[in-house]
């Protein structure tokens, strides 16, 4: 046996030596960890499954697709449309809010405010973004809602207007930075290309910037849609509980989250129909957000252009 | 800024000219070239409202909730209990409810979320296993915080029988925020240079000793931010709580995690609710929003000193 080998069988015996067990584990215990994370989501696909299939075993699907929903009568009906539209009347309002304001205030921050304008306009929107959403509903229930009956006097004190408006309000951060995101990846020179030309800085943003953003933008409108559905305190504290099947704003419905919450807080005894509905509207609201998520996926996937 | 526009207008203007002189049979249209400038100023004033709109509504926010709280905010409303007469209730017990509250939140998200990390990008492999928990990670982060209620009333008040304690509100509350510590983590050991690593490497450390000498003290800042930001997601969640069937009027402290509780955003919407019977419980509820909004404020602006003052930069 020559030196060199010698030497690398030492080598080897001191690295086995000095890996000690702790290396060892320490990969496993984080692999546990991370499984359990995993298991969150999972767990809520198992529960809201398991509960929901017992609603579906007790309730005949056409009653479910039907427009009468009266959880509580001696003669319960459980049809999901009431919430469906209360949802999509929500999520309308509020995206008509969000979006053009958010959007314009992106295209202004990011293309035509200065340095220093960003600076402070940037902080106040993560501000506006860091407010818990029960005070968007207090703030909706006692100062918009009473604002608006002033303007439209037939409207009631809980309908969906206000918290329409006011969760619109609560997006727009969350499009404004994401889409501002977009835009400033576009490179610089494309912007440049085009000022050189002789457009005006609306111009370079109409035709350069936001074609080369659109993946993103779309992206951020999609995700504020997923956020407005899955929104629960402002629509549970400003919007009542009615569960009419209506298109009226002005008058209080229910959405799908707000269905949730009310029924949790005490009326559902566990083991009845009504309880089992929760799991149902629950499974339905994943799949609904889950579902807008992958759009938004795919969208900022697919349409992305490289530069 | 106004200005300077209109310097580059009138520049502009006589650069035309100048072009219409030389060249006659090129003709710039400067008429439509000043309404395409007048059209750049004015949509850049419109824009600006928007941003200006966000700003309004914010001070009025605050403005309406920090006249809602007058008079009604002062030590005995900080350290009474709950009472259904509202000169006589204090928030005293939803305090020491958030404070239990923060104090599972805490240490599960920590353990969870920072193990989580590591492993994604100390220890995973690229393929499979990894784009996995990664997928599941981002899914798990939208889903909207009411199905987290549903789970924790399943799992947490049924299945483990912990009812609407401290203990089942916390780990619920540990699910909803842990992909936003996984994401603050895994983006604090990426932005570890691989330099340091392969110093530590060559020094003859093994890889648990150079993740716990070399990565986590340099990714630190950036977990502590994260995981600061995710409490202050944590304290102001509603929803799962109310789920989970906490019931309107607590008197008892909570002493032991297994207790009844009632926490500051769960008062806040009780209160907001009954403001129809007892118009007073809409001042408890503006100065008990003051309470949290004081704390999220406190609790954002450590983590904006900690990410300027203790990140290193490589």
């Amino acid at each position: 046996m020559d030196d060199k080998t010698k030497i690398r069988q030492l080598i080897q015996e001191n690295v086995s030596k000095k890996k000690n067990t702790t290396d060892k584990i320490m990969p496993r215990f984080f692999l546990l960890m991370a499984f359990v994370s995993v298991a969150a989501t999972f767990g809520i696909v198992a529960t809201l499954i398991t509960d929901a299939a017992k609603f579906f075993s007790q309730v005949p699907i056409s009653e479910v697709f039907s427009t009468k929903l009266a959880p509580l009568n001696a003669n319960p009906s459980f049809g999901i449309l009431p919430l469906i539209t209360g949802t999509i009347m929500t999520t309308v309002i509020a995206m008509l809010v969000a979006v053009p304001i958010g959007l314009t205030a992106a295209i202004f921050l990011s293309q035509f405010a200065s340095d220093k304008m960003r600076k402070i306009l940037k902080p106040i929107m993560e501000v506006l973004a860091g407010i818990p959403t029960i005070v968007y509903g207090f703030f909706a229930y006692s100062f918009v809602t009473p604002m608006l009956m002033k303007i439209i006097p037939s409207l009631g004190a809980k309908n969906a207007l206000s918290p329409g408006i006011v969760m619109g309000i609560m997006i727009i951060p969350l499009v404004a930075s994401l889409s501002e995101d977009a835009m400033n990846s576009v490179p610089d020179i494309m912007r440049e290309g085009a000022l050189g030309l002789g457009s005006t800085k609306l111009e370079v943003t109409f035709k350069v910037v936001i074609p080369a953003a659109i993946s993103g933008i779309m992206a951020s409108i999609v995700l504020a849609v997923s956020r407005a559905i899955g929104e629960t305190m402002i629509v549970t504290i400003a919007s009542g509980s009615s569960k009419a099947f209506t298109l009226d704003i002005t008058q209080s419905m229910q959405t799908m989250t707000a269905y949730i919450v009310e029924f949790t807080s005490g009326d559902a005894a566990s083991g009845t129909t009504g309880y089992y509905s929760l799991y149902a509207v629950g499974l339905l609201l994943f799949v609904f957000t889950m579902g807008i998520n992958l759009i938004a996926q795919h969208i900022s996937k697919k349409y992305r252009e490289e530069y | 800024m106004n200005q300077e526009t209109n310097y580059a207008r009138k520049d502009s203007r006589m650069m035309m000219k100048d072009i219409n002189q030389k060249l006659p049979d090129f003709k710039v249209n400067s008429e439509r070239i000043a309404r395409r400038v007048k059209l750049n100023n004015f949509l850049k004033h419109v824009f600006s409202m928007s941003t200006l709109f966000a700003i309004i509504v914010l001070a009025v926010l605050l403005y309406r909730i920090g006249a809602d709280s007058l008079g009604w905010l002062n030590l005995g409303f900080l350290s009474r209990n709950l009472s259904i007469f509202p000169e006589k209730a204090g928030i005293y017990g939803a305090i020491i409810g958030s404070v239990y509250l923060m104090l599972i939140v805490i240490p599960v998200t920590t353990i969870l979320g920072v193990s989580t990390a590591i492993y994604l990008e100390e220890y995973a492999a690229k393929g499979k296993v990894q784009d996995f928990i990664k997928i599941n990670i981002s899914n798990l982060a939208s889903v909207p915080s009411v199905i987290f209620g549903l789970l924790g009333l399943t799992v947490f008040g049924r299945i483990l029988n912990l009812g609407s304690s401290i203990l089942a509100g916390g780990l619920t509350m540990s699910l909803l925020v842990l992909p936003i510590v996984v994401v603050a983590s895994q983006e604090a050991i990426r932005a570890v240079p691989g330099f340091l690593r392969e110093a530590s490497y060559a020094m003859g450390a093994d890889k648990w000793t150079t993740v716990r000498k070399v990565v986590l003290p340099v990714a630190l800042p950036g977990i502590l931010t994260g995981s600061i930001l995710a409490m202050s997601r944590a304290i102001g969640e509603t929803a799962p709580l109310v789920v989970l069937g906490i019931p309107t009027l607590i008197l008892k402290i909570p002493s032991t995690i297994m207790d009844d509780f009632t926490a500051l955003p769960i008062q806040i919407y009780y209160w907001t609710l009954d403001t129809v019977l007892t118009p007073e419980y809409a001042n408890l509820a503006a100065a008990t929003i003051v309470v949290l909004l004081v704390v999220l404020f406190v609790m954002n602006s450590a983590a904006i000193i900690i990410r300027n003052k203790f990140q290193k930069r490589f």
